[in-house]
C-alpha cells in the first residue's frame, strides 16, 4: 500500500518539475497562477507548523515539541545555519523530554 | 579545475553537507511513519525534494490518509515548476528530462546565483551531484538508525518536521499577502484539528489561507 503512495509522490514531483520545463512562460506570468503557487505553499507551511507542533491523538497534545519550535524561530532570527538549527530542536526536545517526560 | 568553479564547488559541498543532516532526520521520520527503509530511500531518489518528502511523511505519521499525504506533498511540490521555469533559459535544452529531476531550491538558487552565464551549467550540475549524493546518504543512514533505535519521540524528533517547516517558511513571508496566508491557515489549523480527522486540516488550511490572501491582493 505504501508504495503506492511512494510511487504516486515520485511521479507526481517529477512531472511538476517538468511543467516548468514544458509550460509556455506567459502561464505562469497570469497573476492567479503566479498568487496560487506562491501564497498556497506558504498556508500549507503554516498549517503544517501548527499541526505537527500541537497536533495529536485527539486533536491536539501539547508537548515538548513547542519548546524544539521555539528554538528552532529564536536560531532562524538569529540566522544561525539551517543544519545546526534543526539539530538543535531536536536536542532541545529530546532534553525536556528527557528531564520532564512530556 | 578553473577559478570560477571553485567557489562553485565550495558553496555545493556546504550545501550538500547540511542537506545530509536534513537527509538522516527524514530518513528516521520516514521510518518512524511505518514507511521501509527501501521506500524512504526510493522517495529521496526519485521524489529528489525535501519540503515534499517532510510533508508526506509528517501527514502520513500523523494519521492522516494517504491522499491527504499526497496532496500536501505535490502542493509543496509546486515551487518546482516555478523554478524549473526560471532555470530553464540558462541551460541548454538538451538533456533537460533528466535535469528537471534536479531542479530544487538549492540547484536553482546555485545557477541563478552565477554572474557569468558560462557558469550557469557548472553550478547546477555540481550542486545537483553533491546534494543528491549527501541526500541519498543521509536518508539512507537516518532509516537504518531510525529502524535500530526505535521511539523517535524519545530523540525529539517530532519536533524536526515543525523546525524544518518553519525553516522553510520564513523566507518566503516577503509582503502583506503571505502573512495573510500563514495567519489565516494557522488559524483554520487551530480550529479544526479537534474536530476533523488527521491530514484534513492541512490540506482545508491551505486552501483558507491561499484563497483569503488572494482576495485580499485585489
Amino acid at each position: 500500500m505504501t508504495w503506492v503512495v511512494v510511487g504516486v509522490t515520485c511521479a507526481g514531483c517529477y512531472a511538476l518539475k517538468a511543467l516548468g520545463f514544458l509550460v509556455p512562460e506567459r502561464v505562469m506570468e497570469r497573476p492567479v497562477v503566479g498568487s496560487a503557487v506562491r501564497l498556497l505553499p506558504v498556508a500549507l507551511l503554516s498549517s503544517l507548523i501548527v499541526s505537527q507542533s500541537i497536533g495529536g491523538a485527539g486533536g491536539v497534545r501539547l508537548d515538548a515539541r513547542l519548546l524544539g519550535l521555539a528554538v528552532a524561530g529564536l536560531l532562524l532570527a538569529l540566522r544561525v545555519p539551517l543544519a545546526l538549527t534543526l539539530v538543535a530542536a531536536v536536542a532541545a526536545t529530546a532534553l525536556l523530554r528527557l528531564a520532564i517526560g512530556i | 579545475m578553473n577559478r570560477g568553479r571553485r567557489p562553485i564547488v565550495r558553496d555545493a559541498l556546504a550545501i550538500a553537507v547540511a542537506d545530509g543532516i536534513f537527509g538522516v532526520t527524514f530518513g528516521a521520520l520516514a521510518v518512524s511513519a511505518h514507511l521501509s527503509l527501501l521506500e524512504a530511500c526510493a522517495l529521496s531518489l526519485l521524489a529528489f525534494t525535501g519540503a515534499s518528502q517532510f510533508a508526506l511523511v509528517s501527514v502520513l505519521a500523523a494519521g492522516g490518509g494517504s491522499p491527504a499525504a499526497v496532496a500536501s506533498a505535490l502542493l509543496l511540490g509546486a515551487r518546482n515548476t516555478l523554478y524549473a521555469l526560471r532555470v530553464r533559459s540558462l541551460l541548454p535544452r538538451q538533456w533537460w528530462p533528466l535535469r528537471a529531476h534536479f531542479v530544487i531550491d538549492e540547484t536553482t538558487g546555485m545557477a541563478l546565483g552565477q554572474r557569468e552565464s558560462s557558469l550557469h551549467l557548472p553550478a547546477f550540475t555540481i550542486t545537483a551531484a553533491c546534494v543528491f549524493m549527501m541526500w541519498n546518504i543521509g536518508t539512507a543512514i537516518g532509516a537504518l538508525v531510525g529502524l535500530t533505535t526505535g521511539d523517535p519521540r524519545r530523540f525529539g524528533l517530532d519536533a524536526a518536521g515543525p523546525a524544518v517547516f518553519l525553516a522553510l517558511l520564513v523566507p518566503m513571508i516577503k509582503g502583506r499577502a503571505e502573512l495573510v496566508a500563514t495567519l489565516a491557515a494557522a488559524v483554520t489549523t487551530l480550529v479544526t484539528l479537534p474536530i476533523l480527522p488527521p491530514g484534513v486540516p492541512v490540506l482545508l488550511a491551505a486552501a483558507v489561507g491561499g484563497l483569503v490572501a488572494m482576495v485580499m491582493r485585489r
